[in-house]
This record gives C-alpha cells, sequence and structure tokens, in this order.
C-alpha cells in the first residue's frame, strides 16, 4: 500500500463518517458541523485526484459562503427553541432505499471494466488551461451561470425581505 | 495510483448519505445539507470520470464548477424560502408545509 493510498483512505473515512454525522445527528448544530468537516474533506479528495483549482474553489465557496449561509439561517430560524430535530415517520423506508441504491451501484462499479485504470500518473490539469476553456468552448454556460447566480441573488433578497408594510 | 473504484465508491456511499438524510430528516435546513452532500458526490464522480477516463479533455472539470455555483445559487434561495416559511408559520419542518395556498 502506498502513501497515496494511505491519505486516501484516512480521508474517505473522514469524509464518510462526517456525512454520517450529517444525516445521524439529533442535533442541527451538530449536523451543521460535521457538514463543514464533511465539505472540507472532499476538497482533500479533489487534491488527491489532481483537481487542485476545485479543491480551492470547494474551500472558497462551500468552507466560506455556504457554510456560513447555513449557520446565518439556523440563528435567524431559532433553532435554539428545538435543538433536537426528530425524524420522519418515513425512516425506514429511506433506510432501506439507501442501502439498496449502495449495494446495487457498488455492484455495478466493481464489475465494470474501467479502461482508464491502467493511467500510471494522473497530471494536475494547469489553471490556464481550465480558464481558456471556460472562456471559449464554455462560454455560453458560463454566462447563463451569471445569469442564473443574478436571478438567485435577487430572488433570494425578495423572499428573504418580505411584503411591504409587513 | 489509486484505482478509479475507490472514488466511485466512496462518492456513492457520500450519495447514499445524502439521500437517506432527504427521505428520512424532516427540518428544511438540514434536508438541505443532505442535498449538499448528494451535490459533493456527484462533484466527485464528474472529476473521477475526467482525470481517468478522459485525461485530456477535462470536461468533467468543467462540470463539477458549474455543479458547485448551481450549488450555491440553490443553497441561497432554498434558505431565502425556508426563512419565508419560518416566518410565515412558525416552523422549518417539511411534513407541516403541506398546503398549497392560504
Amino acid at each position: 500500500m502506498t502513501w497515496e493510498e494511505v491519505i486516501f483512505y484516512v480521508i474517505a473515512a473522514v469524509t464518510v463518517l462526517a456525512g454520517a454525522g450529517v444525516v445521524f445527528s439529533r442535533s442541527i448544530i451538530h449536523a451543521a458541523l460535521f457538514l463543514i468537516l464533511a465539505l472540507l474533506s472532499v476538497a482533500g479528495i479533489f487534491v488527491l485526484m489532481a483537481a487542485d483549482f476545485l479543491a480551492i474553489v470547494q474551500v472558497l465557496v462551500y468552507g466560506g459562503a455556504v457554510t456560513i449561509l447555513i449557520l446565518f439561517s439556523m440563528m435567524l430560524t431559532r433553532v435554539r427553541d428545538l435543538p433536537t430535530a426528530p425524524d420522519g415517520p418515513q425512516k425506514p423506508f429511506a433506510f432501506v432505499a439507501a442501502v439498496v441504491f449502495t449495494v446495487s451501484s457498488i455492484a455495478a462499479i466493481v464489475s465494470t471494466e474501467w479502461r482508464g485504470e491502467s493511467t500510471e500518473n494522473i497530471s494536475v490539469v494547469p489553471f490556464e488551461d481550465i480558464g481558456t476553456a471556460l472562456f471559449t468552448s464554455w462560454a455560453v454556460p458560463f454566462e447563463i451561470a451569471s445569469l442564473v447566480l443574478m436571478a438567485a441573488l435577487v430572488g433570494a433578497i425578495v423572499l428573504a425581505r418580505g411584503e411591504e408594510g409587513e | 495510483m489509486i484505482p478509479i473504484n475507490n472514488f466511485l465508491i466512496l462518492s456513492t456511499i457520500l450519495f447514499s448519505l445524502g439521500m437517506y438524510g432527504v427521505l428520512a430528516r424532516r427540518s428544511a435546513v438540514l434536508i438541505l445539507m443532505s442535498v449538499e452532500l448528494m451535490l459533493q458526490a456527484v462533484s466527485i464522480n464528474f472529476i473521477a470520470f475526467a482525470v481517468y477516463l478522459f485525461p485530456e479533455a477535462f470536461t468533467g472539470i468543467i462540470f463539477a464548477v458549474f455543479v458547485i455555483t448551481i450549488a450555491a445559487a440553490e443553497v441561497g434561495l432554498a434558505l431565502a424560502i425556508v426563512l419565508r416559511l419560518f416566518r410565515n408559520k412558525g416552523t422549518a419542518n417539511v411534513d407541516e408545509a403541506d398546503i398549497m395556498r392560504w
């Protein structure tokens, strides 16, 4: 077992445990803190796949913005008054669905012959290449994504502010 | 060299955890957090396929960038809706928001 694999298994274990913490923990605050851990360790997974740019974006956008938003919304919805969130009645069905999905797709993954598996060393995609691709062959989706962000921004402000004179 | 199967199985487990969370949780904020987990699993899959199967054309990496962008927009909007729900009904549980209008 190489060092790379050891690092992978450690980070993967942290990711899975933190993910389990998000969905199984009784307290909403604990779930949010586990979510931060899970997102940051996914950034580590990105580094192992030589996707450095995405790891940086992940830490900036998820570790920073998304987590802050979620914590703020918890403050505003007063979770302190109801710190534990009981789960719904469909819990056993959810468990069965998740287990069935896991087993079937792991079986599918293991039984497939991936043709790229023999790649000896993957190289880091240069940041310049990603930028060039984004602004040339992916320019239209890029612009649409900025429109989506704009619409989401305006929509969030309108929704959260409420009607006049309320 | 880590085989691609490891990444795919990790992302499957992460996706199932998120799926369980979406189906079993009642609080809208917790459901949103589970959706984030599922999106992370999707990003891992995209990047794994991009770097292992098509290293010359990094389409998967571009897709992961868009996934992160859309996820950011989605979190902002969804939390605004949760806030609105809480202000109108005094709860953020999805099973208590069961009428379409009032």
